[in-house]
């Protein structure tokens, strides 16, 4: 995806009264309502404690994990494939799918697939990929994007999905009643259910100890492509490995807590390779880097990998509820896209993203991992500051790299300081601020230097 | 929190010598936030000592990935303020700047000799509230102030310095005060420093809301902890020629009924 900067990409959704709106409602519900189970909660910050220690040993061992995984994995009777990239990952799913005569895969949502496009690339390799979260479906129907990692359709209201289900499923008649348009839904997806031969998942974990995949969601959709379908294929980050089966005990408290705000999701799959009768009869394992281990790399830029996408940090986020999910250009938005997409993509791709964040830290005070994102932000400024300066034609050209050198100068030497101070009280008011400056004076006025500065009051008082 | 008495202003006799480390932009734009610290904590009997060395704490240049250029920031105010007891900040942010950012930018650049400086000279920086209510056990700071005023909790305050209610303790003290609680308080008002130019829709998008809420208060002053966040607000303020007006809390604390009249 070739990405616009993150400013120019807001633009249509400040102007959107509608989106603003559903928006601020939907954000500050499921706030609302985090903070109450969590509340609930008298060791709540021990857990998150301990979600960021087992995720930090984790991440410092991941190669022996993913070993474990894959051994305990395959003495389950599952397979285990690597994939070194998008590419790779794409062609051993589309490859599975051909070699058991699949047209069709019905898939529960996934971020991982869309993060290396699995459906477009399976559609070029003549297989459907059939989104069956009702999310996802109506993402998927109407030819959409996803604007949250939770709650993809979040900018769409009702109306619009009734309008979509006449328009493109097999119904005469539907009103905008939620219950109405689930059972559509249902009906629809119940088809696919039946027919496919392949059921595609993402993994929120998989525990190295024992080999087991573990799927959380809310709508039993998931269950279905988990156990219909004679063959299961999930793809999974290796960053979601755990090592031990009592680790589920800590993530999955935080993770239903923090992502829809209740105590316990209504539906947790779990399962170990193949079981002989029991669900699907052969299993694979994706195991997908594209790009983590370059993540996991950068000493500050690792605790990106910690995530476990509840994506309460969207729900908290002032930028995310004023601008939605699709000015990030990317299938992770909010606070922790603007880290996640730029260490993924490069910072040439998503350059901007670091900057669209005021650092208010209220990201860093609900993620259940405590992944301290503003000083991720930060330290990724940085590295787009430092890409900039390496080229010498771009930073002779670069106006906001001359106005912090010469900043620094002054500030670096009282005298210059202070004869900045009184520049600053000669210089008249500005109704408008020039240049890059502009966007200050477009909706607030500007203080003007008063005739005497603090130091001045001070030495004469 | 220790009895009654000892929160009376006058009874504090013990003063202290205290650094006072005014920030950049109250230095040049918002003077009085600067003198009425002073007048503050002159009337609560303690001795403010203005290191004139000190010029601007580097945070902007940090937060917009110019660390290399803070860096020299970061030397100076060490060597400003190195032999100060205790440094007082009206500002959260700057406060936080050199509390958390200071040792993560000296490390980043690898210089251990500073991250050693730092470690001594950091803990010792107060954000103003932070040191009447934390440090001196002051709730009534004999202020006077007789106007209907509403509170914006800035971010830095109170997510990185955990200021917690200590402003709100020394708001309700003040004398003729009429407090009113500002709905939504704790979202962030869009500032954000070159974020409120780099992304400057968005920014106003924020502060937009923030205003909202802010004018359904119907105070005719919002106050908070930074003259960063209150110059944007302020600003926002002014443009709609609202009639509120952004009141840094030090000026309504170094208020009294002398000083109104």
């Amino acid at each position: 995806m070739s990405r616009v900067p993150f400013p120019e990409a807001a633009r249509p959704a400040l102007a959107n009264p509608q989106l603003r709106r559903n928006l601020g409602h939907a954000t500050r519900t499921i706030r609302a309502k985090r903070a109450g189970v969590v509340a609930e909660l008298p060791d709540w910050e021990e857990l998150r404690e301990a979600g960021r220690a087992l995720k930090e040993r984790t991440l410092r061992h991941l190669d022996v994990y993913l070993e474990q995984l894959e051994a305990a994995v395959e003495a389950a009777g599952g397979h285990v494939h690597w994939a070194r990239d998008a590419d790779e990952a794409n062609r051993i799913v589309a490859g599975l799918a051909r070699d058991h005569g699949a047209d069709e895969v019905v898939k529960v949502k996934s971020l991982a697939s869309d993060e290396i496009e699995l459906n477009e690339a399976l559609a070029v390799a003549g297989v459907r990929a059939v989104e069956t979260d009702l999310a996802e479906l109506i993402i998927q129907l109407s030819d959409d994007r996803q604007s949250h990692i939770l709650v993809p359709a979040i900018h769409r209201n009702r109306a619009e999905i009734r309008e979509l289900f006449l328009r493109t499923l097999e119904v005469d008649e539907l009103s905008d009643d939620p219950a109405e348009l689930a059972e559509a839904a249902r009906l629809h997806l119940r088809r696919a259910f039946l027919r496919a031969r392949v059921g595609f998942s993402g993994a929120n974990f998989g525990v190295a100890e024992t080999g087991t995949v573990c799927v959380v969601e809310s709508e039993g959709n998931g269950r279905m492509c988990t156990t219909l379908p004679p063959v299961l294929i999930t793809l999974m980050g290796i960053e979601k490995v755990v090592p031990l089966w009592s680790d589920l005990e800590v993530f999955l408290q935080l993770l239903p807590r923090s992502s829809t705000g209740e105590r316990m999701n209504p539906y947790t799959s779990l399962w170990t390779g193949v079981a002989e009768g029991d669900g699907p009869s052969e299993f694979h394992l994706v195991l997908l880097d594209n790009g983590r281990t370059d993540v996991l790399a950068d000493e500050v830029g690792r605790q990106t990998l910690a995530c476990i996408r509840c994506s309460a940090c969207l729900n908290v986020c002032p930028v995310y509820a004023r601008t939605g999910g699709h000015a990030y250009q990317s299938i992770y938005p909010g606070p922790i896209g603007a880290i996640l997409t730029p260490q993924l993509a490069g910072l040439d791709e998503a350059g901007s993203l670091p900057y669209a964040s005021s650092l208010c830290g209220a990201c860093y005070e609900v993620c259940p991992v405590k992944i301290d994102i503003p000083q991720v932000l930060v330290h990724l400024r940085g590295k787009e500051v430092a890409a900039r300066a390496a080229s010498p034609a771009r930073a002779r050209l670069d106006p906001e790299r001359a106005a912090m050198r010469s900043m620094a100068w002054v500030f670096a030497d009282r005298t210059r300081y202070e004869r900045a101070q009184k520049a600053a009280r000669l210089g008249r008011r500005l109704d408008r601020l020039p240049g890059p400056l502009r966007g200050w004076t477009a909706a607030r006025d500007l203080p003007t230097a008063p005739p005497q500065s603090f130091r001045d009051w001070w030495r004469a008082r | 929190m220790s009895g009654a008495g000892s929160r009376k202003a006058s009874s504090r006799s013990e003063g202290m010598r205290v650094a006072l480390f005014i920030t950049c932009l109250a230095d040049t734009l918002f003077p009085e936030t600067g003198r009425a610290t002073v007048r503050l904590l002159e009337r609560l009997g303690h001795e403010v000592d203005f290191p004139e060395e000190q010029t601007c704490c580097g945070q902007m240049h940090f937060n917009s990935g110019y660390a290399r250029e803070a860096l020299p920031l970061v030397r100076r105010f060490v060597s400003a303020f190195g032999d100060a007891e205790v440094i007082v900040c009206p500002s959260g942010s700057c406060a936080a700047m050199v509390r958390e950012g200071y040792e993560r930018l000296a490390a980043s650049e690898g210089d251990e000799a500073l991250v050693a400086e730092v470690a001594e000279v950091a803990p010792r920086v107060l954000e103003l509230s932070e040191f009447l209510v934390g440090r001196l056990g002051v709730e009534d700071v004999g202020a006077y102030y007789p106007h209907r005023v509403t509170y914006h909790p800035t971010c830095h305050s109170l997510r990185a310095l955990r200021v917690g209610d200590a402003p709100l303790r020394l708001l309700r003290a003040v004398r003729g005060i009429d407090l009113v609680a500002l709905p939504e308080a704790e979202e962030c008002c869009g500032f954000g420093g070159t974020f409120a130019v780099k992304n400057a829709d968005t920014s106003i998008a924020i502060l937009s809301d923030k205003l909202q809420n802010v004018l359904s208060t119907r105070a005719e002053a919002c106050t908070a902890l930074d003259s960063s966040c209150l110059m944007h607000i302020g600003g926002g303020l002014s443009r709609q020629r609202a009639g509120v007006r952004a009141v840094h809390l030090a000026e309504i604390l170094a208020s009294t009924e002398a000083s109104a009249a």
